[in-house]
């Protein structure tokens, strides 16, 4: 759930999504689910000329089961408050 | 929810996790993310040929089987000369 409200605030953030297929997709995210599945749009293809299979795709839905990475920008995230968010978390995860 | 309601009845192209390039009308699909395509078409790609289509008609993806599915811009799609492409295929998805 964490990480599923992580990326519900970055929303129309700049991501490049890195699959299992060594696949690099960067695009403005702009949902994402409980499975972690991402939909990005105005997509660009990085090494686009080893994989032009995705030239006339502006956007697209990604499978979270084949996510590798998700770059984010630095400023995106306070990461201080995430890793509070974090400790309380997995505190909750023990005492239950 | 990152649904895949605004994909309905347009042109998709769908990317499996062993590599394959598809490529139909996108007809119906259900939380793990089966598919239902109709006219679909395989895009296979090789460096040593231009881009084969293979007809397979109205077909179900599985969900497991799916990598990504991408809206088509069909008027950028017909501008496309399949013929002089040449790529390697996409690499298989690892775990």
């Amino acid at each position: 759930m964490l990480i599923f409200s992580v990326f519900k605030t970055l929303t129309d953030q700049e991501v490049t999504v890195e699959l299992k297929n060594d696949l690099s997709i960067v695009g403005t995210l702009k949902s994402v689910d409980q499975f972690l599945n991402i939909k990005l749009e105005n997509i660009r293809v990085l090494d686009e000329e080893r994989h032009p299979h995705m030239v006339a795709v502006k956007n697209c839905f990604i499978r979270g089961s084949v996510v590798r990475y998700v770059q984010l920008p630095k400023a995106a995230v306070d990461t201080q408050l995430l890793e509070d968010a974090t400790r309380r978390e997995s505190s909750n995860q023990s005492k239950r | 929810m990152a649904a895949l309601a605004q994909y309905i009845d347009k042109q998709v192209l769908i990317i499996t996790q062993d590599g394959r390039t598809i490529v139909g009308e996108l007809k119906g699909f259900d939380q793990t993310t089966n598919v239902i395509l109709s006219h679909s078409v395989e895009r296979v790609y090789s460096m040593d040929e231009g881009v084969r289509e293979d007809e397979l008609g109205l077909y179900v993806v599985r969900g497991d089987n799916i990598t990504l599915i991408g809206e088509v811009d069909e008027a950028i799609d017909k501008t496309i000369d399949l013929a002089s492409i040449r790529a390697d295929p996409i690499a298989e998805i690892v775990h």
